[in-house]
């Protein structure tokens, strides 16, 4: 067969829009599917992968809808492609059964959410960053999620490699959450060379299809088991039904037990590995402002203001919003003395702040529509100041 | 001789199942069990060797098939069976992916995608175990609930028209149509069989009883009456109206009408052919390894 041939890995310096910058952040990854519908503000990383991904010799699909696009990455990666869509709120929310199949039969996969204002259909061409929780608990039952933040077109690239290596090594759906004005944001972007793009294997048995005994869903010390694609040989079953080491169903409470608990420990013990945060002036800061997105681009500027006011300010900025920093909050309590958390919304992850100190924890919210200005975070941050 | 103390160690099928799974969960009388026996069969029989096939279903008493066969084999979400096999079958498109379900998982919660999939024509093939009703969750009404019958949701009687399957499947592209019935085994390996030898969007119904949740409160008594009802009310005709091809069970004067109905080519759906010179694009299946002819 002959199909054009182009590089996967746009190596350079770029001026790219965020959701161009996932669009080639995936391909120099190594994602080879993309199943999707499209959704405003979030468009633009299926056009650029219409064109793009053909060119490389990977597959592009529009889906008939978003229910659709996230069966069709789980069953994509099941057979060994490295998968990928992207939506917004709405689409979001049409994905989050299949959200939980991924977990359940733990199907590597990455979900681009850029967020518009909602409920429902709410804003959609404005920023919203409303769906914090809707990220981590929007698909029924229990289990863990692993969500980064990116705050800028480069991160948009940087972070979608990430995403699939770290949706590889644990054998996860990752959510790469940005927000509608970091993806329609254009920045220069660095694209390093291929053998610099970071690149974890997806864990692989070490047992041959004819051997006898082997357990497709037994996990090894890191709680993690080797994964198995479509056509090897192996005949496994994989199912959303609770089911034991075999893959075979088995509707019991301990086994129920013993599967999720194995899920939700596989990310919960590696907490400490996945966690990513960038500080600016924490130091000797005596009020920290937590803020994610483009938010906080919005709220280090109100820092830097603070600053210059003669105000002990500094900045923390969850990268990974799941699993959240909050050891790390709960270190920095120890010596400050508030803590101001800037949103998108009318107050989601303070709430996840909270759970780590005692502190006041003071909001600046917004329903979403237009970036937070630094003004409305500095006024705070003197309030907290006293 | 005397065969009464002959018992069997082991079945000539038992490699394509998972004995260790046995017993099923299905009713006795269920018309699920021939048909997964058929299918089994028919894999065999298609010389595609058995780590070349895939089966995918959703959710729903046919979506247990796949956990019964020894083979790769995926149990998804209600409804989305086929878009899940979609891109199993472009990633790999040298494997022969089977979905297997019930009306209500593809017609009802995963209609969209069965319009969608035909109209591509991906390859892939789309077995239909249709039994009237809601069976795993205890004889509701479904899309293919013919008028009039009763159902735990329909307790006076179905008023809403069902879906003609045959004739839905062919108008949204499907280029292999059959129906028969899980009495019409020999016929519905024949089908199976056509449909894995031949590229793009297969479809294949099978009537199939469900004494527990449509027999019974339909007065049709139990599987060996459904099954009997089979034998002297089905005609084979393949070359019957598409249209005429609707169902009603309790219409004595009414034939069934079984058969092959729609064998057609058609470009396979291929993600790539655009990127491919034009006198390469309908090939590709072919390139990928697929028989042609069956």
């Amino acid at each position: 067969m002959t199909v054009a041939r182009a590089d996967a890995v746009l190596t350079g310096q770029h001026f790219f829009l965020g959701d161009h910058a996932f669009a080639e952040g995936a391909l120099a990854a190594g994602c080879r599917f993309f199943g999707g519908y499209p959704i405003t503000p979030s468009t633009e990383v299926a056009e650029r992968l219409a064109r793009r991904l053909p060119e490389v010799g990977g597959i592009f699909v529009q889906m008939e809808d978003e229910l659709a696009s996230m069966a069709a990455i789980v069953g994509a990666s099941v057979a060994g492609a490295r998968a990928m869509t992207a939506t917004s709120g709405p689409g979001f929310s049409l994905m989050m059964e299949n959200l939980g199949l991924a977990a359940m039969m733990e199907v590597p996969c990455v979900v681009v959410n850029v967020q518009r204002g909602g409920p429902s259909t709410g804003l959609p061409t404005l920023v919203g960053q409303a769906d914090v929780m809707q990220a981590r608990w929007g698909s029924h039952g229990d289990y863990e999620i692993v969500a980064y933040s990116p705050a800028s077109p480069q991160e948009c690239f940087d972070l979608t490699v990430k995403a699939f290596n770290t949706a590889d090594q644990f054998r996860i759906p990752v959510l790469l959450m940005a927000d509608e004005v970091v993806a329609h944001m254009t920045e220069r972007v660095t694209i390093p060379p291929p053998e610099a793009i970071p690149h974890v294997e997806r864990k692989r048995p070490g047992q041959g299809p004819g051997d006898n005994g082997f357990l497709p869903f037994k996990a090894d010390d890191d709680l993690i088991p080797p994964m198995v694609h479509a056509g090897e040989g192996y005949r496994v079953h994989f199912t959303g039904l609770t089911h034991d080491e075999r893959g075979y169903p088995v509707l019991t409470g301990p086994a129920h037990d013993r599967l999720v608990r194995r899920l939700v420990d596989k990310i919960r013990l590696k907490a400490w590995q996945i966690v990513e945060y960038e500080e600016y002036r924490v130091e000797d800061a005596r009020v920290v402002v937590i803020a994610y997105g483009s938010t906080a681009r919005s709220a280090r500027r109100a820092v830097t203001l603070a600053r210059e006011q003669g105000i002990p300010a500094g900045l923390l900025r969850p990268i990974t919003l799941w699993p959240f920093p909050g050891e790390r909050v709960r270190k920095l309590a120890e010596r400050v003395s508030a803590f101001v958390v800037p949103e998108l919304n009318l107050g989601q992850l303070s709430r996840e702040v909270e759970r780590f100190t005692s502190l006041p924890v003071l909001g600046v919210n917004h329903a979403g529509g237009a970036m937070m200005p630094p003004e409305p975070i500095l006024d705070v941050i003197r309030e907290a100041r006293g | 001789m005397s065969t009464s103390t002959f018992i069997a160690e082991r079945h000539p099928s038992d490699p394509l199942f998972r004995a260790d799974r046995l017993p099923h969960i299905w009713c006795p009388g269920c018309g699920i069990g021939p048909a997964m026996h058929a299918y089994a069969q028919a894999m065999v029989e298609s010389e595609i060797p058995l780590a070349r096939h895939v089966c995918v279903s959703g959710i729903g008493c046919t979506g247990r098939v796949p956990g019964y066969l020894n083979m790769d084999s995926y149990h998804t979400t209600h409804g989305r069976a086929i878009p899940f096999a979609t891109a199993i079958a472009i990633v790999k498109p040298e494997l022969e992916v089977t979905v297997y379900s019930g009306d209500g998982d593809l017609f009802a919660i995963g209609g969209n995608h069965f319009i969608h999939a035909a109209r591509r024509n991906v390859d892939l093939n789309v077995i239909c175990i249709n039994n009237f009703n809601y069976g795993m969750t205890g004889g509701q009404v479904g899309p293919t609930t013919p008028m009039g019958a009763r159902a735990t949701t329909a307790p006076f009687g179905n008023y809403e028209q069902p879906f003609n399957l045959p004739y839905l499947a062919a108008a949204t592209g499907a280029v292999f149509v059959a129906r028969w019935t899980s009495l019409h085994l020999r016929q519905l390996k024949q089908a199976f069989l056509r449909a894995m030898k031949k590229r793009g969007f297969t479809f294949v119904e099978v009537l199939a009883p469900c004494p527990v949740g449509f027999g019974r409160p339909n007065d049709i008594g139990d599987a060996m009456e459904e099954m009997t009802l089979y034998r002297e009310r089905c005609v084979v005709d393949a070359s019957a109206r598409l249209d005429s091809l609707d169902i009603d069970l309790r219409d004595k004067e009414r034939p069934i009408t079984l058969g092959n109905f729609v064998d057609i080519e058609r470009p396979v759906f291929d993600p790539l052919a655009m990127m491919r010179p034009a006198g390469e694009r309908e090939n590709h299946a072919a390139l990928a390894g697929k028989t042609q002819e069956g």
